[in-house]
């Protein structure tokens, strides 16, 4: 389809592209990315209007994955959405799993006990580190490395997968946080196990770095692409390491201090340029902090109950009222929005999810940019299609 | 960090006559939120971007809500005059009013600079009919371009100003809001063998002579209503 | 020197593929079907019913119809139908059973909320994967019969589990029969006065044992 642009094209950050004249205009070409595409992180589609290879349009078409995630929580109780909150980031079902209990015990006022808490840093963090280092072999993918890193952050995943089915039952769909702490309590075996995992994972990132950090053609087609501004990063409501990479040090683990994160000493990576090179190295060195939390956590974890003695299962009505609850994802911010009117079920039920809000962005990071650069971008800001549509 | 009740004072003297309110939480969670008339909602949400205390830089959440409306039935106290002339009884009467329903744009505002938060902004419609509209809160804030989108897509809200405002999870050609609590689903039938009595009844309604494979099982009832 | 980084990057992508031939941390395809990975205890997959008796699944059902399961599946999976009469469960006590027991495994996503609310341990996870058909509506609807598995089955798929569910069930057993015994006089000394010696069978080898 080729657009009639007589006006100057002005993109919504304000930055001016340089102005198409009548007699040009049939040179645009208008192509579709999407939605069945191999580099798109799901069903995505991206409606790219093109002048050579310069992107001069770029609008994100989604909703292919929609599945009416809010609605089924207005007719589901508050337990019963905690499985459907696995399927929102299905790459990080326990993170997901946790903002939605943090979420619900912020609004009935629960209390958590300690080893719950540490059981929950820990396998947050090592959802960290299996999204980390996977999303780098995505990007790279993208870049067109046809999948070999992608396979080696896979074969760790699996392991980090493997410790997933033996505590909770399932790789990823783990429904393992409850109200008031985790279903299962972990053995002693099981803590051994991740301790194995966290030694040897050092050794590991060593290797991925020395195949992709110093790599040249890497650099070359990550550095300075997608460049990204902190003051619009703030704006339009970027979180997470793309936020970090930016420039701007905000981590919902320091600042809202959730759960027992003020006990570990870790720190919080930033980026200079905000390129996609950045958004890459902040991610290797967020994994690398996660080692160290999940290090110091092992080592405290005590012993005591996995769930608080008097939260109930079934028949949980909360008094009338709302409670926001959000963590630092490993995508972004996660947050969940719950209203409830006294009933079983809530009246509304919200889903901030990181992926959706940080598409924000993604005309004006490719704008002049060339299609293999979008596709670039697109991987770095690391979306997953079941939290952007829910 | 200041109450919603020390902003509220603050708002009103920069902006005299404007209608702010603090929404009760009775909640454990004591999220209490501010209640801003559509009238002056961007100029608010300007002040408390750009005031030095606040400085609410990043509009985290935007949730749109539906409130339909209500029927309230209280217990009211009338006094009846004694035709004899002695002192007027007092009778307790049944009244039952109509709360009107409205659309809610919720929006969930922190501060980057300061790291506090979460400030709740509240901004309500007229009504659910005709007068859904709001002011577009995207150009002081540019998270709220794809979330109030949605809250259009699903709630109907139309919001002014915003620069894009279309349709984003549905189709273009929808013309309903499926997260409205009035919402009714398209009747689109796939035969289900579980043998819910509701199920049935719509296969009923889709299947005239069921073959032998897929016919009801003997456990259900045949022929259910 | 440019180029050093791709280098360095072959070397690595290079020492994967030597270590894949001798290292099994490097080489991690399990050649299904020929090999299988080994499932730990807690792998969910769908629900089964728990039958005290092998020999007897549909009499020996721990559910009780409650349908607790059935209101708290998320997805709403589960159809129970009540039976009119009442049988003995397995400490004797008369309870209903179900007469439809329904589990559509294409709706079933596994998320084990129906064991997590079951008080009665009558509805477990199973293990079970291989499970494809050819028609992905009859054959996936699973009935009573279906369900069905004896508690052998259940200590065999998770041992642990089965192990301390069987522990518990006996211990409530237990103090369900001292609290009968305890509020009914005991009948045999009644029967020892009233009826004459030679009717009265042999008592066993090593004399009467009464419970403490």
């Amino acid at each position: 389809m080729i657009e009639n642009l007589s006006s100057p094209l002005v993109s919504p950050a304000g930055a001016r592209v340089r102005p198409v004249q009548d007699a040009f205009h049939g040179d645009l070409l208008e192509v579709s990315m999407g939605p069945h595409h191999p580099s798109t992180h799901g069903v995505f589609r991206m409606m790219v209007t093109l002048d050579g290879e310069a992107i001069v349009r770029l609008k994100p078409v989604f909703g292919y994955l929609h599945r009416n995630h809010e609605k089924l929580g207005e007719n589901t109780t508050y337990l019963g959405s905690m499985p459907y909150t696995d399927r929102l980031d299905y790459l990080n079902s326990m993170t997901n799993n946790w903002a939605y209990a943090l979420a619900v015990e912020k609004l009935i006022g629960q209390p958590v006990p300690e080893r719950a808490e540490y059981v929950r840093v820990i396998l947050a963090e090592l959802t960290r580190l299996q999204n980390h280092t996977c999303l780098a072999g995505f990007l790279m993918q993208d870049c067109g490395c046809s999948g070999t890193p992608l396979m080696y952050a896979f074969r760790e995943r699996e392991r980090i997968l493997d410790l997933f089915e033996s505590l909770s039952g399932s790789r990823m769909m783990c429904n393992y946080q409850r109200f008031g702490g985790c279903r299962v309590d972990p053995g002693p075996e099981w803590l051994d196990a991740v301790r194995g995992l966290v030694e040897g994972y050092g050794a590991f990132l060593d290797e991925y770095e020395a195949l992709l950090t110093g790599n040249e053609i890497v650099m070359a087609r990550t550095q300075g692409v997608g460049r990204l501004k902190p003051d619009l990063a703030v704006s339009a409501g970027i979180t997470g390491p793309m936020l970090r990479a930016a420039g701007v040090p905000y981590d919902i683990r320091k600042v809202d201090g959730y759960g027992i994160y003020p006990r570990f000493s870790f720190r919080v990576p930033l980026g200079d340029h905000g390129d996609t090179y950045d958004r890459y190295m902040i991610r290797v060195l967020e994994a690398r902090e996660s080692i160290s939390i999940l290090r110091q956590a092992l080592k405290d974890i005590p012993a005591g109950p996995i769930i608080d003695p008097k939260s109930r299962l079934r028949g949980l009505r909360p008094k009338a009222g709302e409670a926001y609850g959000r963590i630092e994802g490993p995508k972004g911010e996660i947050g969940f929005y719950l209203i409830s009117d006294g009933g079983p079920n809530p009246h509304r039920y919200r889903v901030r999810a990181p992926s959706f809000v940080n598409l924000t962005l993604l005309e004006d990071l490719c704008l002049g940019h060339t299609v293999a650069d979008a596709v670039v971008i697109l991987g770095s800001i690391d979306i997953v299609l079941g939290e952007v549509d829910r | 960090m200041e109450s919603p009740e020390q902003i509220r004072e603050r708002i009103l003297a920069g902006f005299p006559g404007a209608e702010v309110t603090v929404a009760a939480n009775p909640s454990p969670s004591d999220q209490r939120s501010l209640v801003v008339g559509a009238a002056n909602g961007r100029e608010i949400a300007r002040f408390l971007r750009d005031d030095e205390v606040l400085k609410l830089d990043y509009c985290s959440n935007v949730t749109g809500v539906d409130w339909p409306e209500k029927e309230i039935i209280e217990a009211v106290r009338v006094e009846l005059p004694d035709p004899s002339g002695g002192p007027p009884k007092i009778v307790e009467k049944k009244v039952k009013r109509v709360q009107p329903g409205c659309l809610e744009a919720v929006y969930h505002l922190y501060s980057m600079a300061r790291g506090i938060g979460p400030v709740i902004l509240r901004m309500r419609t007229a009504n659910r009919g005709d007068r859904v509209t709001l002011p577009s809160l995207t150009p002081i804030w540019r998270s709220c371009e794809f979330q109030e989108r949605e809250v259009f897509d699903l709630f109907g809200i139309v919001f002014e100003g915003h620069p894009d405002l279309r349709r984003i999870l549905m189709w273009d050609e929808l013309k309903d809001h499926p997260m409205r609590k009035d919402y009714v689903a398209p009747d689109d039938f796939e035969w289900e063998p579980t043998p819910h009595d509701a199920v049935l009844a719509r296969a009923a309604r889709h299947f005239q002579d069921p073959t032998p494979a897929e016919a009801p099982r003997s456990g259900a009832k045949e022929g259910a209503p | 020197m440019l180029g050093t980084g791709i280098l360095k990057g072959l070397a690595v992508t290079a020492k994967n593929l030597a270590g894949s031939f001798h290292d099994p941390g490097r080489f991690v395809t399990t050649q299904y079907p020929e090999q299988r990975s080994v499932l730990p205890e807690n792998y969910r997959n769908f629900p089964f019913l728990v039958a005290e008796d092998d020999k007897d699944p549909m009499g020996t059902l721990r559910c009780v119809a409650c349908q607790i399961c059935e209101k708290e599946c998320p997805p709403q999976c589960i159809y129970i139908e009540k039976s009119r009469d009442k049988k003995p469960d397995a400490a004797g006590k008369m309870q209903l059973y179900p007469a439809v027991f329904d589990i559509d495994i294409s709706v079933c996503m596994s998320c084990q909320i129906c064991v997590e609310v079951c008080p009665f341990d009558a509805i477990k996870m199973d293990q079970e994967f291989e499970i494809a058909t050819d028609n992905r509506f009859r054959p996936l609807l699973r009935d009573r019969e279906q369900l069905a598995r004896s508690n052998r089955y259940f200590q065999q798929v998770h041992p642990t589990e089965a192990a301390e569910v069987d522990a518990r069930l006996a211990a409530a057993r237990r103090a369900a029969e001292e609290k009968a015994a305890a509020k009914a006089p005991p009948p045999a000394r009644q029967e020892v006065q009233t009826k004459p010696a030679t009717e009265r069978p042999d008592p066993p080898a090593g004399g009467i044992k009464t419970e403490a």
